[in-house]
């Protein structure tokens, strides 16, 4: 057992110091390597944990929001549905929700204006997200100009900012009266954007569902588990189409491992010939390339992987928000919650340290079988 | 005479068995000491049940970006990776600087 550890130790000494006398060459590929694994574990542990995040914020979600559909395109819905809905066995409360979308010209952000059920603020007045004062440059006690339909610009004076920690879910929030709401935007009385509804029974939303698009044809009923499934499908092409963009540049690294792996230098022919002439078995020599391909690999993986994991959970993925951001103006700020399982680390490692451990010790196999002479003189 | 200098192999398994441990408690760490990011956690979890919302304000350039579990059925960005988006949520562009133009 002994003399078997011993002689992995002498051959990893040889390897280390066999890759030390190509320092240039393999501390670049170990970079390479490094960077390849970062980028690709970063994404994986982002869109993870994001669509987690989604997954346990989204349960406080309405049970079911019920839209009125014209033309294919969601539209007001008459308030008077509230008392229909509400009659339907299982269907504990109606909530009409008055909600809608404000650009604003000035700072070029998309801004979402609501009329709170509760907790309204008074007339004139506005709650905000942390994401509206940062872009508008206001705070409480301060005015914040709104343009109404009509074009003309009204002021509401800041109640309060909403907390920082509620940023993925509020930012861009401004929150006014349901008198304001209406008014600025001419919103016809006895209408609302749209009616969410709680469920006593998780098991009955499907049903009552179907009951409201029967009695409704004109509407669209949405389920909690449909907002939850719309989360999860968004990351994961998100998350594909990062990859699909990183795919390029696995693919490079892959060019460059493999010309390193198939084509041995004439160098490391030389020196597999003088290691076979001086005694070493074909065995000796694959355990040498095995340890030489393994040190940078699980080099690369570790530090990789333990960069990555910083960059999403200490840096908030900080490297990812341009991509994200895309043309908005207003990009909350977030941090998430680790979320990292075996699974995913071991994909990891098979994607990354088992291919290029193999593909290095494929064409030391076909050098380390020929005449020793010949691998010298070649 | 006894060398004093570390077997490179010595050298490489202190690297390895370092890194795996600070692997180790980086991961254990988060699982178990998740700090700020589950205050934020919870507190977007009361706003998003107070206030009754229904989506996460990641997205905010357009009206199915930032509501996506609410847009219209036949919204771009929604059906599959290559659908033609006229938003770059989608890709990996940066926005002209002078763009200012109701979206």
């Amino acid at each position: 057992m002994n003399r078997s550890v011993e002689r992995h130790r002498n051959i990893l000494d040889f390897a280390l110091s066999s890759l030390l006398r190509r320092k240039g060459k393999n501390v670049s590929l170990w970079v390479m390597y490094t960077l390849v694994v970062f980028l690709i574990a970063a994404i994986v542990f982002y869109t993870h944990a994001l669509k987690r995040e989604a997954a346990l914020i989204l349960q406080g979600a309405p049970d079911i929001v019920v839209q009125k559909m014209v033309a294919g395109r969601h539209d007001l819905v008459p308030v008077g549905y509230v008392e229909k809905i509400a009659a339907i066995p299982g269907v504990s409360a109606v909530r009409p929700r008055l909600w809608g979308y404000y650009y604003d010209a000035v700072t070029g952000a998309n801004y979402t204006l609501m009329a709170p059920g509760d907790d309204l603020p008074g007339p004139g007045a506005a709650d905000i997200g942390s994401g509206v004062a940062r872009t508008m440059r206001v705070t409480e006690g301060d005015f914040l100009p709104i343009r109404a339909g009509t074009g003309a610009p009204t002021l509401f004076q800041v109640r309060k900012v909403l907390p920082y920690a509620s940023e993925l879910a509020s930012s861009d929030l401004i929150l006014l009266s349901e008198g304001d709401l209406r008014t600025l935007f001419d919103f016809p009385r006895g209408f609302a954007t749209d009616l969410a509804l709680t469920v006593g029974n998780p098991a009955e939303r499907a049903t009552i569902a179907a009951k409201i698009a029967g009695q409704f044809p004109d509407s669209r009923p949405i389920l909690n588990s449909e907002i939850l499934r719309t989360y999860d499908s968004i990351f994961d092409w998100r998350g594909g189409m990062m990859v699909v963009m990183l795919g390029v540049a696995v693919l490079s690294f892959v060019i460059f491992a493999w010309d390193k792996a198939t084509g041995l230098s004439a160098e490391e022919r030389r020196e597999i010939g003088i290691l076979k002439s001086v005694g070493w078995e074909t065995g000796d020599v694959l355990l040498l390339k095995f340890w030489e391909g393994a040190v940078i690999s699980l080099a690369s993986f570790l530090c990789g992987v333990i960069l990555a994991y910083v960059q999403v959970f200490f840096f908030s993925a900080s490297l990812f928000e341009p991509a994200l951001k895309g043309w908005a103006v207003l990009y909350p700020r977030f941090k998430l919650v680790p979320d990292v399982d075996p699974y995913q680390l071991a994909v990891l490692f098979c994607l990354t340290v088992v291919p290029y451990t193999v593909a290095t010790i494929i064409p030391s196999w076909r050098a380390a079988t020929v005449d020793p002479d010949a691998a010298m003189r070649s | 005479m006894t060398s004093l200098a570390v077997r490179k192999s010595t050298a490489f398994f202190l690297f390895t068995l370092g890194s795996a441990i600070l692997l180790a408690l980086l991961l254990l760490d988060g699982r178990y000491r998740p700090g700020e990011a589950a205050t934020m956690r919870e507190a977007s979890r009361i706003m998003i049940e107070k206030l009754q919302l229904t989506d996460l304000c990641l997205f905010t350039e357009a009206r199915y970006t930032r509501h996506p579990s609410m847009a219209d059925l036949h919204s771009a960005f929604q059906d599959h990776p290559l659908a033609l988006d006229h938003f770059p949520s989608g890709s990996l562009t940066t926005p002209p600087r002078f763009r200012r133009e109701r979206p």
